[in-house]
């Protein structure tokens, strides 16, 4: 009883069990620091149904068949298939070929070297072999590291999947997403011109339309801890939200986001709009932030065992840097925010520089166009 | 052990002349037929005249050689129509039957009661829906729409719909006659009366009417001799008849197909003559299983447990695959594996289960009987 008739056509087995398997490859990735080794399995059959490998047509598929294909089918795979570690994609080439038997039948052997620019804490796996062509496709993965094996499987609801990170034990691995958070806002100059935008006219004060310098260094260093706090409080509940997947926005909409607060905050600081209250700015933008650094850490991946601990690591990071950068700030700019070089040069030349940059970010970011390599291209 | 399941080293074949892998199209025309329909079919890929013979030849290659890629196949040129409740009829309906075979029955009958509550007079729909329900043992509903196929569709389908039901849930006798009297007097194709026959051969197996079974599994395999479940019944009631050397020509031509191979072992299992073959084909199969696992297939849990509980020497093993398989299907196969695992593993509570399914459902199966008997 376990069919149906097809009135149209002809009996169908309704709940079969069938031989055979349907469509899988086999990916082996060893990862080693940079360097990355790996071994791709892949059915010939699959591969005459995306290639043609049948050149002949005469339904047999020969060693030869194979072996003047293997850029095609390179070229093709490996299309497929994005390994990317701190956010950058790793390059993999294939370095020799040979053939295996499966259980349902030959499969091509691809050798695979390659590296990544740089050894980040996880590797992000990508995979889309023969999307479109099956969907019952699996990619079964075998990641290799610290001399101990994962198996990962993909499929077309689960292209993507993180993996590493979690074998090197929960301190270190604490330390490096500490590290990355740090790194992340050292090098994430639209944070950093946000930050300092704010911070700029901290160690002034405005009065009758026009700024003073502070009276204090308390009162300078309190300004400056409002917003401080402001800003690392909001982003860390956006970051926190964005990472566990609770609220995601669309990557395009948060960087634009990002400049134009960039833009606005500078903009603030030569027609002032919001004089003491910058810290509900700090607020209300750090928010966009925070999503903008839930960005960078998918790229960098989370590993899926120790999630918490990373995402504390990371933000943490992320604090520490920001502190180091406001510790470097302040005593400069205290001491020097009489000087008509600080207010002309470093806010107003300093704020309309920022505001122009960002503003060139703001437009290649929400309009996908290349202002900078616009530029750089003449 | 390492995620990939090899079955020699990797090599360098020795010439360009060496044949790797014979495709499936090779000497047959259909599936050549298809291969080209598949390429015309990605030029345009939402043309649905061009995708529905593609499935439905796909769905054809995939029952008639047990191969699974076939129903990728049919998928993918379903994919325009997959997601969404707005799809057209013949590709909800081709889309029900996909996530059938795949044992996505809450997902088949989402999509069949859509469609029937828009379309009620759909009899392919209709019948479709009645073949999962009894697969779910929800009988009562299963016969309702078997009811309403009447006057519709051929006599001999609503009679074969209606006995499916029946024959599991204390009907056996008149069902049987009926889908032996309409088999006398009532002309079909012989793909109905080929399904026909082996569902009167099953229902007669069951009441242990052995005469009888082999007259009606032999007219169907006449009808159509390669059909793979027919074959897979048949072998079933040769092994429980402790016939296993019938067995060996029935099921030797299809090993490719994991159903058939586990009767071929299960056969050789029991042939002192046979102790190589059944090593060899022992190994082969539990790297087919593994392999299936390790790609998150659940569709072979019910061959499994049948697999590890003869050959293996853990039943609890195939006792948890039993039970995982009962959850999603409750068809007499699915508790005839239950109760053995069960009685292997001395686990009161899947027997007391047993039990309680076959009360209730008024369930005529002379080998549960028996077997539960035993137990008591």
């Amino acid at each position: 009883m376990k069919r149906v008739v097809l009135l149209m056509a002809c009996a169908l087995l309704a709940a079969p069990a069938f031989g055979h398997k349907a469509s899988d490859a086999y990916l082996t990735i060893e990862r080693d620091g940079r360097a990355l080794h790996g071994q791709w399995d892949i059915a010939l059959r699959d591969l005459d149904n995306a290639l043609g490998l049948d050149t002949n047509g005469d339904g047999q598929i020969t060693w030869g068949e194979v072996r003047t294909r293997e850029a095609d089918i390179a070229s093709y795979a490996l299309a497929r298939l994005a390994v990317s570690s701190g956010g950058e994609r790793c390059e993999l080439t294939p370095s020799a070929w040979l053939i295996d038997s499966h259980t349902d039948g030959a499969y091509a052997v691809m050798k695979l070297d390659g590296a990544c620019a740089q050894a980040g804490p996880t590797l992000a796996i990508d995979y889309r072999l023969f999307e479109g062509l099956d969907p019952q496709h699996r990619g079964l993965l075998n990641f290799v590291e610290y001399g101990e094996s994962r198996s990962v499987v993909f499929s077309a609801d689960a292209p993507h999947r993180v993996v590493g990170g979690d074998s090197s034990g929960p301190l270190a691995q604490f330390a490096t997403y500490l590290n990355e958070g740090v790194w992340h806002i050292w090098t994430g100059f639209d944070h950093i011109l946000f930050l300092l935008s704010l911070l700029l006219p901290a160690v002034l004060v405005r009065h009758a339309r026009a700024w003073r310098s502070a009276d204090s260094f308390r009162a300078a260093f309190v300004d400056v801890a409002k917003v401080v706090t402001a800003f690392t409080l909001a982003h860390s509940i956006t970051l926190t939200l964005a990472a566990l997947s609770i609220v995601v926005l669309p990557s395009r909409l948060v960087e634009s986001g990002i400049a134009l607060s960039v833009v606005l905050a500078a903009l603030n600081n030569l027609f002032p709009v919001v004089a003491d209250g910058r810290w509900i700015a700090a607020f209300g933008f750090g928010l966009l932030h925070g999503f903008g650094f839930a960005g960078a850490l998918h790229d960098l991946g989370l590993p899926t065992g120790s999630l918490a601990l990373s995402l504390a690591g990371f933000n943490l990071g992320v604090e520490t840097g920001q502190l180091a950068i406001v510790m470097l700030f302040l005593p400069f700019a205290f001491a020097l925010r009489s000087t008509w070089a600080y207010r002309r040069m470093v806010v107003a030349g300093g704020s309309a520089a920022i505001a122009t940059v960002a503003a060139a970010w703001f437009v290649e970011r929400a309009f996908d166009v290349g202002v900078f390599s616009a530029l750089a291209a003449r | 052990m390492l995620a990939l399941v090899a079955q020699a080293k990797p090599f360098v074949p020795a010439s360009d002349d060496v044949v790797l892998e014979r495709l499936p199209e090779m000497g047959d025309p259909a599936l050549a037929e298809l291969k080209r329909m598949r390429a015309a079919l990605t030029a345009n890929p939402r043309d649905l005249a061009a995708a529905v013979p593609v499935v439905r030849r796909a769905l054809d290659a995939a029952r008639a050689l047990g191969d699974p890629r076939f129903l990728g196949q049919a998928q993918s040129a379903l994919e325009p129509w997959w997601q969404g409740d707005d799809a057209p009829p013949v590709a909800m309906l081709l889309r029900a039957t996909l996530k059938q075979s795949a044992h996505d029955f809450a997902g088949s009958l989402r999509d069949l009661d859509r469609l029937l509550a828009a379309h009620p007079q759909m009899a392919q729909a209709r019948l479709t829906r009645a073949t999962v329900l009894t697969v779910l043992g929800r009988y009562d509903d299963a016969r309702g729409d078997c009811a309403a196929l009447a006057g519709s569709v051929a006599p001999l389908v609503v009679i074969g719909c209606e006995a499916a039901p029946a024959s599991l849930s204390g009907d056996a006798r008149p069902a049987y006659d009926a889908l032996t009297q309409t088999l006398a007097y009532s002309g079909a194709d012989a793909a109905v009366r080929e399904w026909a026959l082996t569902l009167a051969a099953e229902i007669a197996a069951r009441r242990n009417d052995s005469h009888a079974a082999e007259g009606h599994f032999r007219a169907a395999l006449a009808l159509d001799p390669r059909d793979p479940y027919l074959k897979a019944a048949y072998a079933d009631f040769l092994l429980d008849r402790d016939r296993p050397r019938d067995v060996l020509p029935l099921v030797r031509d299809g090993t490719r197909n994991d159903m058939l191979l586990l009767r071929l072992a299960l056969a050789e299992q029991r042939l002192p003559d046979s102790r190589d073959a059944f090593v060899a084909h022992r190994a082969e199969l539990a790297a087919r299983f593994d392999a299936a696992r390790q790609r998150g297939d659940s569709m072979h849990r019910r061959e499994e447990a049948r697999f590890r509980l003869a050959t293996g020497n853990d039943p609890s093993e195939a006792l948890a695959l039993a039970r995982a398989n009962w959850a999603v299907q409750r068809e007499p196969a699915d508790l005839r594996i239950l109760v053995e695992a069960a009685q292997s593993a001395r686990d009161a509570a899947s027997l007391a289960l047993a039990h309680d399914w076959m009360r209730r459902h008024h369930l005529e199966d002379a080998v549960l009987t028996a077997a539960l008997g035993e137990a008591r």
